[in-house]
């Protein structure tokens, strides 16, 4: 069989049930931002499914581990985390060789960016960006340090719970997806807006579980993440 | 459907030193920018692309990150799905880039690439748009189509398929200037002038 023949026809849609809507009462700033008319239909031509592809030479050799991306000096403060899982589409075939772009702020809760003006430390050694790039069965994994929570101005008093961003292609610009990965038990998930944009049901699926098995003893603390992006709507026959 | 999709979660205000990071200076590799066109002699017209992402006040957002996909100049998408080996593909074009509103002064978006070719005899020649920020929760695919192809747009079956009072939004407006061709493409995510996106 060759390669086009494996190309799928089209990608199932974008599960609206899973997903936020596009105006969000407890997001503030999705009131001007958001998308406010139905979107279009349009059917799937090759623009929609093809999409820019990664080689190995994208992933330098640290960019997956945070922990030394951005040594200065010394070692970043904070508790080291290994976050892995595995990229999936929804029929459960991994999503190989597909480009993983993670970022965060630190340990104190404070972002490299230079709009973030939240009073906490910077750390010297901590940038709080990385990529990687998934294995012929869909896994990554990246070396981090546990990002803090922090305040920002949806409301008074709002924190958003420790987070970490992850944007992803998958084989198409219809399998694109940029998310963001929480941590289990984190009390200030029940008033993140952002978090609660999203239908429960569907939003626990952002949060990484614990694993003792992917924690490193004497070393660092595992978490593992997996991702499912849209699938092609017509599985060809095997 | 064995598994359920992940949901989508806004990219945030803080996302340029993990995706855009040399366009904002910081110290880390980019992989892809808004030079589509890294050499001169790339087949194809050369154009800039230019615009600005509008909320429902008419700010500018400076915090929005776009990302276009296109073929070539000869309509082949440079993807392993697009097997038309007539259309040949173009050493160096990806057809991907990507770039942040927070670096012009006035919160431009700016992309340096060649215009695509039409992909078959039915559809006008366009670019897929994807739209990321704070503020929005998914990120939005619209299509840019080019001024100047009017005649083919009037049997486009996507712009035929859009309301007409709403087709303007999706109509990049060509400008000569004295350093080559510019589209200006205006992003409105709200009010009257509101940007047709599709659900790609």
């Amino acid at each position: 069989m060759s390669k086009s023949d494996t190309q799928p026809q089209s990608y199932t849609p974008r599960d609206w049930d899973s997903m936020a809507g596009f105006i969000d009462s407890g997001y503030k700033s999705t009131g001007k931002r958001g998308v406010s008319r139905n979107l279009l239909e349009i059917n799937p031509d090759l623009a929609a499914l093809t999409g820019p592809a990664f080689g190995a030479e994208s992933v330098g050799e640290l960019d997956h581990d945070l922990t030394r991306n951005g040594r200065v000096n010394g070692e970043p403060l904070g508790e080291r985390i290994i976050v892995t899982g595995q990229v999936l589409d929804e029929h459960g075939n991994p999503v190989p060789h597909t480009l993983v772009e993670v970022w965060q702020c630190n340990a104190a809760g404070r972002y490299v960016h230079k709009k973030d003006v939240h009073d906490a430390p910077l750390d010297p050694n901590f940038l709080g960006a990385g990529r990687c790039m998934t294995d012929a069965e869909g896994r990554y994994r990246f070396i981090s340090i546990k990002p803090a929570a922090y305040p920002w101005g949806n409301h008074p008093n709002a924190w958003r719970p420790a987070h970490i961003h992850l944007s992803l292609f998958g084989p198409s610009i219809s399998t694109r997806l940029v998310t963001q990965m929480y941590f289990p038990d984190d009390p200030l998930l029940a008033f993140d807006p952002i978090y609660q944009s999203v239908p429960a049901g569907a939003r626990e699926r952002m949060v990484s579980r614990f694993s003792l098995d992917v924690t490193e003893e004497a070393w660092a603390l595992g978490y593992i993440f997996d991702i499912v992006l849209r699938g092609p709507s017509a599985t060809p026959e095997a | 459907m064995t598994l359920k999709q992940t949901p989508s979660q806004t990219v945030g205000p803080f996302f340029a030193y993990g995706l855009t990071p040399e366009q904002y200076l910081y110290d880390f590799r980019q992989l892809v920018d808004g030079q589509m066109r890294p050499r001169e002699d790339m087949p194809g017209e050369a154009i800039r692309i230019v615009g600005r992402v509008f909320d429902a006040d008419g700010q500018a957002a400076e915090d929005a990150m776009i990302e276009l996909w296109q073929p070539n100049a000869a309509g082949r998408f440079n993807h392993p799905a697009d097997q038309r080996t007539e259309r040949p593909l173009i050493e160096g074009f990806s057809g991907f880039g990507r770039f942040g509103t927070g670096t012009d002064p006035d919160a431009r978006f700016i992309f340096d690439t060649v215009k695509p070719g039409a992909i078959d005899d039915r559809q006008a020649p366009f670019i897929t748009v994807i739209v990321f920020m704070r503020g929005l929760l998914n990120h939005a695919y619209t299509r840019l189509y080019f001024s100047d192809d009017q005649a083919a747009q009037a049997h486009d079956p996507v712009l035929q398929s859009v309301p007409a009072e709403r087709r303007q939004t999706l109509i990049a407006e060509r400008r000569d200037t004295a350093t080559g061709v510019e589209y200006n493409f205006d992003i409105h995510m709200q009010g009257e002038r509101e940007t047709v996106f599709f659900d790609l």
